[in-house]
């Protein structure tokens, strides 16, 4: 190697250190800090450090904790399918169906109430959703209900608002994903002689996979760790994990519980990485 | 299967623009609560908004949380981009690897890990260790953008630039900053809306000088009200504003 070469890679590094110093100080030590005080419990106040794995052992014994752990996979399961179900046409439409002038428009607007505050559009669907609601008020005005009927407070109400915010998220990933593709697949499928429907569903479908399972990810990601859209529309009926942390956190003060939990959900987040990281293209789109 | 088209996109965008027309409409409420009937409209939950100290105090707080984390953020990835751009380091997937990582953990573990931290080494919630926190979930973010955005011409002008005798700050200031001033403003400004509206780091390591979200979820608390409505409309309406500059100046593409 080159005094050059060395002189490069020296300076290289002087650049690259702040940025690792502080990832490896505000993220890797406090993670490592959180997984330590996971292995401690709480005796009265004090936290008492075991090095034991009996915060694991409560989570999935106690059926109150455990359930936590299934009511937050459903939910995130079901709204990544929704969304992804919902997203795809959308996506579709524009990059195909829609003028190339307006598409960038069309994003645009599709993606507009992503620039309310997140906690405000949370609570703006507990406006629509609420017995005395938009939704309601409107179905009982034209005829369709006689009676208001109960969807805020449940589990249907934190769908919704989790589905309208992830639809955005997978319409720009998805769209991201379509307009790269050339239009000689479509055309080559057509001279082969496959329908538009064929086409569709064997070859556009598919080559959209990178786009669907990055967005799906996010998704999944940030499904799984939220707090707030739980907390406003679903009420306490049932408890997703993130409740359940903060639940630890403030009522009990129980520090250790709250990271053997957090602990669980970020191994939870790791194998939805395993299961679609073949796809994942996160600098690409 | 143009009509179907069009007649999903009204569909689905009835359902994206639902909450927020809702969340507008009744910011205009004159009545006390932001359901039908509508009676308004009326500007007088903008004035009692406008009139909250301590909304406005968390207003000042969370935007000056949003501007220090977001240039320091910027700062550090700029940086590390820069550094691994340039040469190959041994060790450098392993090292890209880590400075994305925080981008796949939840914002509820980045929190709690930060409040274990600072638990054990005495240091009390604030604004400043709101600021930390932030700056842990930008700077990938600000990293992988402007890691992207490096190429080759632009690392043949920086050559160029030195062998011109330029110093390394001179190169850095003087020729890759301009050049990558379209990635750098993104990548400011996607820092400054995430800071700005993010809430389980602030509301966990922030107690008396509280970021406005947490400040709106204690509104929450007492129910509905259109003040509620009238300070997130404007929210969002400062948002799309600066959506909308930095669409028409930063973003324009150049006709040809």
């Amino acid at each position: 190697m080159s005094r050059i070469e060395r002189a490069e890679r020296r300076t290289a590094l002087t650049f690259v250190a702040p940025a690792l110093l502080w990832t490896l100080a505000f993220f890797l030590v406090p993670f490592a800090a959180m997984v330590l005080l996971s292995l401690a419990h709480l005796e009265g106040r004090e936290v008492v450090q075991a090095y034991d794995l009996g915060n694991y052992v409560k989570i999935f014994t106690d059926p109150s904790l455990l359930k936590g752990i299934f009511v937050s996979l459903e939910i995130t399961m079901t709204v990544t399918v929704i969304s992804v179900l919902l997203a795809w046409p959308l996506a579709w439409i524009i990059a195909t169906q829609v003028p190339p002038k307006y598409q960038r428009l069309a994003i645009m607007l599709a993606v507009l109430p992503f620039w309310t505050s997140y906690v405000v559009r949370s609570y703006a669907w507990a406006l629509v959703l609420g017995q005395n609601g938009v939704l309601m008020q409107g179905m009982i005005g034209i005829g369709l209900l006689d009676a208001p009927i109960q969807i805020m407070a449940t589990r249907t109400a934190t769908i919704i608002g989790f589905v309208h915010f992830f639809v955005m998220l997978l319409t720009l990933t998805i769209y991201a994903n379509l307009i790269q593709l050339s239009p000689n697949y479509a055309r080559a499928a057509a001279d082969l002689g496959a329908s538009g429907w064929q086409t569709l569903r064997l070859v556009i479908l598919p080559l959209t996979l990178p786009g669907i399972m990055t967005g799906a990810f996010l998704t999944f990601v940030l499904c799984i760790g939220d707090y707030i859209t739980p907390q406003i529309l679903g009420g306490n009926n049932e408890l997703s994990m993130p409740q359940l942390i903060m639940l630890q956190l403030g009522r009990r003060g129980d520090f250790p519980m709250a990271s053997a939990l957090s602990v669980v959900l970020m191994a939870l987040v790791t194998l939805a990485y395993a299961a679609t990281a073949r796809w994942l293209k996160m600098d690409r789109v | 299967m143009r009509a179907l088209s069009y007649a999903y996109l009204v569909a689905i965008f009835a359902f994206i623009f639902l909450p927020v027309v809702v969340l507008v409409l009744f910011s205009f409420q004159a009545g006390r609560l932001p359901v039908p009937p509508f009676d308004g409209p009326s500007l007088k939950w903008y004035a009692e908004v406008l009139a909250d100290r301590g909304l406005m105090e968390a207003l000042r707080n969370s935007l000056f949380v949003a501007l220090i984390s977001s240039t320091i953020a910027l700062t550090l990835g700029f940086l590390a981009a820069q550094g691994l751009a340039r040469v190959h380091l041994p060790g450098s997937v392993i090292m890209r690897g880590l400075l994305i990582a925080p981008m796949t953990v939840s914002y509820l573990i980045i929190a709690l890990g930060l409040l274990s931290m600072f638990n054990v080494i005495g240091v009390r919630p604030s604004l400043w260790a709101t600021g930390v926190g932030h700056v842990v979930i930008n700077l990938p973010l600000c990293f992988a953008i402007l890691f992207a955005a490096m190429g080759d011409h632009q690392k043949n002008a920086e050559r160029a630039a030195r062998d011109l005798g330029a110093s390394e700050l001179q190169v850095v200031a003087l020729v890759t900053a301009p050049m990558l001033k379209p990635a750098l403003l993104a990548a400011f400004f996607l820092s400054v809306t995430f800071s700005w509206d993010e809430f389980i780091i602030a509301f966990l390591l922030t107690r008396f000088d509280v970021t406005l979200p947490v400040e709106i979820w204690s509104m929450l608390r007492s129910g509905l009200s259109p003040a509620t409505n009238a300070i997130g409309s404007l929210v969002f309406l400062v948002s799309i504003a600066i959506l909308i500059i930095l669409e028409l100046t930063v973003f324009r593409k150049p006709k040809s």
